[in-house]
């Protein structure tokens, strides 16, 4: 216990001596343990969101929606004001939100069951209104929360809980590209498709996600982000093993890059 | 302000005492027999720079209703039951994270698609919870026209009071009837949400997050009891009905909505053949006026209670008089009135065989 102590305090003095502070987590992501797996990069999206709250200075002006599925607990998370919504609903609460206060920055943070199972009505009809928010959408190819059932997202032959000997496409159909198809609706302004398994990856979704947030102000209609994601507990890999699954097996069906951008 | 008097179908005045009320958002979706309310709001709202949108579904309806309440404003959503059914879970959601809003339900026959004729068939979903979990609505029942308009006010203030959705429970007839309504000047109490409601969270206080999940049973539980407190405290305060010539009565018809005004014509009726009745209407279902059923328990010989449906708020009354006397019902379904004379018929046979024996 003694040693313990002297340790820490020994550390703590050096820091502050030796060390500049070169990165520090954004103001808006609160300093709390997180319920995530390890290696799960949920913890990584949402600060790179809390990020761009920060530097475009607006956590005063955002309005978020959590999902129901792993970030359902986004809102412990972020300092801001947020709103829980039902499974799949959370266009439609972010619709309200926004109509109601068009001035604020309103976005949704949902994973693939919530957004393109049980909430596509939803999502397909809020940006065909062209509802001005932001959908930040995590595809991890799987249903995590409820640990390891098949997604609409799911990869073909990939296994699941539910497609214990993977899935069989002429069974359950092809996995559903969402940043393609909902590129197609005339309301959406801004659709593109991202990862973060790659330091490289990370800077562009960032880039992605700032101008996403930028361009609720022209209110031109909804901004889609994918993030091609991993889930290390249900796919049953090391985090090392899902960077390299991301790059062989999930990016060749749902290749990263803009798919609708403003025409200028 | 004076008084404004107009001529109005039952779902009309809802939209106007709406707007009156200053109902900022609706969110509807179209069914017979309650269009009319998202026709006239989609028309007359954005004349007063209120937000009004037709959803793509009841189900979308209900989770606007949940995010713009969530935001601090007064929303409001109607439909009809099958409508109503789908709106279940997000009602649940909203009692959960106790958010204030207003419900109408212009209740039609069913069960399953049933028919767009009226019906009384979603009592118990709507007194009984309908949703998932432990909790209460406060349901007003109009038997008029011109209480669709005051339960619009009176909703959305009872709502904003206790931080819990309203529902008014009306029918297909009270709906579409035509009556005189008589608007009166309205303040809005102007109840202050700035404690709860998500509207962007500045430096000096806390983030505000709306949610009906507790994952921590104890919290939960906490949560739950919280929840009860309320109830208990709303049937304490707001139980709210009707007395008609309930004085000397030696049967009580109990009934509500479209089918006490039905009683009411009985209730003349069998007075000028010389019988003693009387009627109780509850205009809250929820609160029930459970303790003035009890005391008139002790005055009454019996009690006919007449609904639209196979007998439900009838457990209700069975459960208030803890069988002190006896609870008959007398129903009709599937969008069929029952005539006052078919009601004065079994009342008579009742207090033939009844109050001699």
């Amino acid at each position: 216990m003694i040693l313990e102590e002297t340790y820490n305090t020994k550390t703590t003095d050096s820091a502050e001596e030796v060390y500049d502070t070169v990165y520090e987590p954004p103001c808006t992501l609160l300093d709390t343990p997180m319920h995530y797996c390890p290696g799960c990069y949920h913890s990584l999206v949402h600060k790179l969101m809390m990020e761009v709250v920060d530097e475009m200075q607006i956590q005063e002006q955002v309005v978020g929606v959590a999902p129901v599925g792993c970030a359902v607990f986004a809102y412990e998370y972020m300092d801001i004001d947020m709103q829980e919504a039902a499974h799949g609903r959370a266009c439609a609460v972010a619709t309200a939100v926004k109509r109601l206060m068009p001035e604020k920055y309103v976005f949704t943070y949902q994973g693939d069951g919530d957004l393109a199972a049980i909430g596509i009505a939803e999502t397909i009809h809020a940006i065909n209104r062209g509802e001005n928010f932001l959908i930040v959408f995590v595809n991890n190819a799987v249903y995590g929360m409820t640990s390891g059932q098949m997604a609409p997202t799911t990869l073909p032959g990939m296994l699941s809980t539910t497609t214990p000997t993977g899935r069989d496409t002429s069974f359950y159909g092809q996995p559903i590209k969402v940043a393609e198809l909902m590129a197609q609706l005339p309301g959406a302004y801004y659709v593109t498709r991202q990862a973060v398994n790659s330091a490289n990856a990370v800077r562009k979704t960032k880039k992605a996600l700032l101008k996403a947030f930028q361009y609720q102000q022209e209110n031109k209609g909804t901004c889609l982000v994918e993030i091609v994601s991993n889930c290390p507990s249900n796919w049953k890999m090391t985090p090392v093993e899902c960077i390299s699954f991301i790059n062989e097996q999930m990016l060749p069906v749902f290749p990263v890059g803009d798919i609708k951008v403003p025409k200028l | 302000m004076s008084n404004e008097i107009r001529l109005m179908k039952g779902n009309e005045a809802m939209a106007e005492a709406a707007i009156r009320a200053g109902c900022d958002a609706y969110f509807g979706y179209p069914i017979t027999p309650q269009s009319e309310v998202l026709e006239y709001l989609a028309r007359e709202m954005p004349k007063h720079g209120r937000v009004v949108l037709q959803a793509e579904s009841e189900v979308a309806s209900i989770n606007m209703v949940y995010g713009a309440a969530g935001a601090g404003f007064r929303a409001m959503t109607s439909s009809s039951s099958p409508g109503i059914s789908l709106m279940q879970e997000g009602i649940s959601y909203i009692a959960g994270a106790e958010l204030p809003c207003l419900i109408a339900n212009v209740n039609r026959a069913g069960p399953g698609l049933g028919t767009i004729q009226p019906g009384q068939g979603d009592y118990f979903q709507s007194v009984k919870g309908g949703g998932h979990g432990d909790y209460r609505l406060i349901v007003l029942a109009p038997s008029s026209v011109q209480e669709m308009a005051d339960h619009v006010f009176l909703g959305f203030d009872l709502a904003d009071k206790y931080r819990n959705p309203v529902m008014i429970l009306s029918d297909g007839a009270v709906g579409q009837m035509m009556e005189k309504v008589e608007f009166k000047p309205y303040t809005n109490p102007a109840v202050d949400k700035s404690g709860w409601a998500t509207v962007g969270k500045p430096k000096d206080r806390q983030r505000h997050y709306i949610t009906s999940l507790h994952i921590k049973p104890e919290k939960m539980e906490e949560h739950n009891l919280h929840l009860q407190e309320k109830y208990r405290r709303i049937a304490e305060a707001e139980v709210r009905f009707e007395e008609i010539k309930t004085a000397d009565a030696e049967l009580l018809f109990v009934a509500y909505g479209l089918s006490a005004r039905i009683c009411q014509k009985a209730v003349d009726l069998l007075r000028e053949a010389g019988h003693k009745v009387g009627l109780l209407r509850p205009i809250s279902l929820f609160p029930f006026p459970e303790k003035r059923l009890a005391q008139l328990a002790g005055q009454v010989k019996q009690m006919l209670c007449v609904e639209l449906n196979a007998g439900q708020m009838v457990e209700d009354v069975r459960l208030a008089v803890n069988g002190k006397v006896p609870v008959s019902f007398y129903g009709r379904m599937g969008g069929m009135m029952p005539t006052p004379e078919s009601i004065v018929a079994h009342a008579e046979t009742l207090i033939l065989t009844r109050h001699d024996s």
